[in-house]
């Protein structure tokens, strides 16, 4: 049968699995993906479910791959995707999993922390180095400097680099006492040097003397691995107190201070061995490195498949958690849904499973009565499930109700087009709609977090069937780019002579004479595209057929709801909801729609009757409502003011029926459940009374309050009967329902002039495109044309494909969207029920990656 | 004034193909119900869509209005010479 017309049957079962082969069981039934599972302890916390520790072990080696993954990603290392399913392995695999995450977890853990103390000891060192290199140039500078202004002063004692370091101040400060300058050394983070130059200024008032010298290239920093800018730096200070103060500034602004010898020789020394350090380090980082590399590039080939095996025990875990544990012991009951025409594939899958266990008792599948409502389940393909996607966007449907998908697969992209018809535009949605749908496998391989790209390609076949209607509509309009295609050649003539059109400029051609008697054939007539009163005629005809396509989408709602009631079997509702709205559509509605019709073909140009010529048709819209309001028809003079005989008492006749509508939708139900409610009522009274009576016969001794127990409790137990419901409740219910379903089908009729509307914006704007753009490149002559027409058709093809086809689509399919949501799926659907969501391991692995990637 | 016959047979035939008799020999299969259901409200929509533009212009009531030259080119183009 047609599977997706309403969901599918659903059955609630209880299962009972064999302690040792429920684990293979569930997940055989992972694989399936068809059975959604109960919680049967919903009082019981997470914490102290059976399963608990298994889980957590898998928490554990989830977090150790995941650790894994990290540090791979880190190196650049390519995961290879086999695209392999690998199997939930069995539970006593799992020990052996967990020893080997645990040992590539230590390993890598080490390999790490060492190469961090590597890392680090490099850092000082090569910032020793820096140091030794950057004061050897302060020194040096300063060495010439004092050779040449006080080359008296160049005396070889020890205090006299720094002397010659100070400069002239220094030689001042010299002069007066005998000075012993010490100085320390060391390196800074370069953005923090003016706060630290500042604070020592202050903090020493002015007595410390400070050189600074950046570091060119970029440090690592061992602990975040990013590279930093640094500075070397050489204070001079004089005395103990002075020299505590500076080292306590140092720590505060985290600068790392190092040696430095104060003999240039001891320098040269130091700066060798360093050197050398550095080489040995350089050479074990190399090997450290490769280790971490040699043993991520062997993870990394299993890594994926090691996570779909955690993940797949985890799920089943947290399935088995959900079950009931069986007094025995023995045995595990769980309760799940599963729809009816799977139970032999399930059946199967627990077979497999119990082989695989090696388990000797089969499990057992037993199907449950309940009052509860089972999931909605609609089997969806490729092709459907867009459109599904859709309705289910607005809400899903209740247990078997009508799904509105499959009528959406064609009405959708039908009045998508209707707005958007454009043979050109439509083209290029069908074109770029096929490229997906051919290209669709290797698309699909090529998993993009792209969440636009994921739409379109998502609906690429409601995306195919747009631009198919759209082109189809497009040739009704006979626009191509907004440009009119001839290809039967024009129905209309021109009758008028030379004279005439020397002498008038604009010229209406009148359809008595000019016109070829019959119709283009398919679409509009090209002549309109060049007339200049194009949009008075385009109005007339684009808001009757809005109006027509509306109604006819709306009846149709309605008649889906009779399919709902005679499914539910609510004959009630036939009799006293059903009829009423069908009366009052078709009587208002329809019979608007049959007048626009009888206007086409009754009013014509060189009618012999002048009451037929064009001045005498009536407006539909002021004749509609002048028929509500019981107005007669406007009269103008030589016309008759009615369409045809006796059409001012059939439409009072049908304006009446369609108002006694009204209070039979409103009252008519209401009413008669009282009175059946009141009939129920009389009887169980009887009926206590005659237990009374019985009883006081028979027990004159007891209490009035145990004979009165009884009349305690209703009968009517049932569920999903409204026998209870209070009566004001119900008119209140009908009430709103009336008010919004005659309300409704004047306000949604109205609504469906969006296709007019929209359809009308398209045209207008795609026109004064190519008059703007496109035209004035055709226009220019010669080479200078040449050029014209490439600059103006890439402007023209751009704009028209980023406004015309992409924003003017996206505003046309959300119109579409909002007339299926509310003017079509009012009529009939809920939309109350909740989804089918089946333990399954294809969507618990999606989810995980997904989550994965963000 | 009215409808011509040839345009108004041909595409009611046309749709009506897709919309009555193609129902009829989809193959049996789970989606036949979707198939069927795809042809028949494409042929209807498609069809009706069709028809009331095509009865809008049966029996125009207002003319094109076009400006002089383009009246004397359509008289040169579709009929070769100009009334006089």
């Amino acid at each position: 049968m047609g599977s997706l017309f309403r969901s599918e049957e659903m059955t609630l079962c209880q299962l009972f699995l064999q302690s040792e082969a429920a684990y293979a069981c569930v997940s055989e039934l992972g694989e399936l993906g068809l059975v959604q599972f109960r919680d049967l302890n919903p009082d019981v916390n997470a914490f102290q479910r059976k399963f608990v520790n298994e889980v957590r072990r898998c928490d554990e080696m989830e977090r150790k791959l995941r650790y894994l993954e990290k540090e791979i990603k880190k190196d650049n290392i390519p995961v290879t995707d086999t695209g392999e399913n690998p199997e939930a392995p069995q539970p006593r695999e799992m020990i052996d999993l967990e020893a080997t995450f645990e040992k590539l977890e230590n390993e890598l853990r080490e390999v790490n922390m060492n190469a961090e103390s590597l890392k680090r000891n490099f850092l000082e060192l090569t910032e020793v180095k820096h140091i030794l290199r950057k004061t050897q140039v302060f020194f040096d500078e300063a060495a010439q400097g004092s050779l040449v202004s006080y080359p008296q002063m160049a005396d070889p004692s020890r205090e006299e680099e720094q002397v010659q370091l100070l400069g002239e101040e220094g030689m001042r400060a010299g002069g007066q006492a005998a000075l012993k300058l010490g100085f320390v050394a060391g390196v800074i983070l370069r953005e923090r040097i003016p706060a630290f130059e500042r604070m020592l200024w202050r903090a020493c008032r002015g007595n410390v003397f400070l050189r600074q010298a950046e570091i060119e290239t970029p440090l690592e920093d061992p602990t975040t691995g990013d590279e930093v800018y640094k500075s070397v730096f050489i204070i001079f200070f004089q005395g103990d107190q002075l020299k505590t103060r500076v080292r306590k500034i140092c720590e505060g602004f985290r600068a790392s201070l190092y040696p430095c010898r104060e003999t240039p020789a001891d320098r040269r020394e130091m700066a060798m061995s360093v050197m050398t350090r550095i080489e040995d380090l350089n050479t074990v980082l190399g090997q450290t490195q490769d280790h971490r590399h040699r043993v991520l590039v062997a993870a990394a080939k299993n890594i994926k498949s090691w996570f779909i095996k955690v993940r797949k025990i985890k799920a089943i875990y947290h399935t088995l958690n959900l079950f009931n544990l069986d007094v025995t012991q023995k045995c595990l009951i769980a309760e799940c849904w599963v729809p009816v025409l799977d139970m032999e594939a399930i059946q199967l899958a627990l077979r497999r499973g119990t082989e695989r266990s090696g388990s000797s008792v089969p499990p057992i599948l037993n199907r449950m009565d309940t009052f509860e409502d089972p999931p909605t389940y609609n089997r969806t393909n490729k092709f459907t499930k867009a459109f599904q996607a859709l309705v289910d966007a607005y809400g899903v449907a209740n247990y078997r109700e009508v799904n509105p998908a499959p009528y959406a697969i064609i009405t959708f992209p039908f009045l998508f087009a209707v707005m958007f018809g454009d043979l050109g535009h439509g083209l290029i949605m069908f074109l770029f709609a096929l490229y997906m749908v051919l290209k669709e496998k290797p698309l699909q391989a090529k998993k993009t977090d792209n969440e636009i790209w994921n739409i379109f390609f998502g609906g690429r076949y409601c995306l195919l069937l747009m631009g198919v209607f759209s082109m189809y509509t497009g040739i009704i309009y006979n626009d191509v780019f907004s440009i009119s295609l001839n290809i039967f050649g024009s129905h209309w003539r021109n009758d008028y002579g030379k004279q005439l059109l020397m002498t008038h400029k604009d010229l209406t051609i009148d359809p008595k004479d000019s016109y070829l008697s019959t119709p283009y054939p398919v679409g509009l007539d090209p002549i309109w595209q060049i007339a200049s009163n194009k949009i008075v005629f385009l109005n007339a005809f684009k808001m009757k057929v809005s109006i027509i396509l509306g109604v006819a989408q709306m009846l149709f709602g309605v008649v889906l709801s009779l399919w709902n009631y005679r499914y539910f079997n609510k004959k009630l509702d036939i009799y006293l909801i059903f009829i009423p709205q069908v009366i009052f559509l078709c009587f208002l509605f329809l019979y608007m729609v049959i007048l626009m019709f009888i206007k086409w073909v009754t009013y014509e140009a060189n009618a012999m009757d002048d009451a037929l010529k064009p001045t005498c048709a009536p407006s539909i819209l002021i004749t509609f409502i002048n028929m509500v309001l019981f107005k007669p028809a406007d009269k103008v003079a030589g016309c008759d003011p009615y369409m045809y005989g006796g059409q001012a008492g059939l439409q009072k006749l049908l304006v009446v029926v369609a108002l006694l509508c009204v209070p039979w939708m409103l009252l008519a139900k209401p009413l008669y459940i009282m009175r059946n409610q009141k009939k129920a009522h009389l009887l169980l009274n009887n009926h206590v009374n005659a237990v009374e009576e019985n009883g006081g016969a028979a027990h004159a001794d007891l209490e009035s309050g145990v004979q009165n127990a009884p009349a305690a409790q209703p009968p009517a137990h049932k569920p999903g009967s409204h026998e209870e419901e209070d009566p004001t409740e119900l008119f209140i219910h009908s009430g709103i329902h009336t008010i919004e379903y005659v309300l409704g089908s004047v306000s949604h009729t109205a609504s469906y002039l969006r296709l007019w509307a929209l359809s009308l914006a398209h045209a207008q704007l795609s026109e004064v495109l190519w008059q703007m753009v496109m035209r004035l490149g055709l226009q220019a002559e010669g080479w200078l044309g040449g050029i014209m027409v490439f600059v103006m058709f890439a402007f023209w093809a751009v704009l028209t494909v980023s406004i015309l086809v992409l924003m003017e689509g996206l505003s046309a399919f959300l119109h579409t969207l909002r007339l299926h949501w509310v003017e079509f799926q009012s009529k009939f659907y809920s939309g109350t029920g909740y989804n089918f969501s089946p333990f399954s391991f294809e969507v618990i692995l999606d989810q995980a990656a997904n989550s994965n990637d963000d | 004034m009215g409808a011509s016959l040839i345009p108004v047979i041909i595409f009611t035939l046309l749709w009506g193909v897709v919309g009555i008799v193609l129902p009829f020999i989809v193959p049996k299969g789970p989606n036949r119900g979707i198939f069927q259901l795809v042809l028949i409200l494409t042929a209807s929509t498609c069809w009706l869509f069709w028809l009331c533009c095509y009865m809008a212009q049966m029996n125009p009531l207002i003319g094109p209005k076009l400006s002089n030259r383009t009246l004397l080119l359509m008289s040169r183009a579709w009929d070769g010479k100009v009334p006089t």
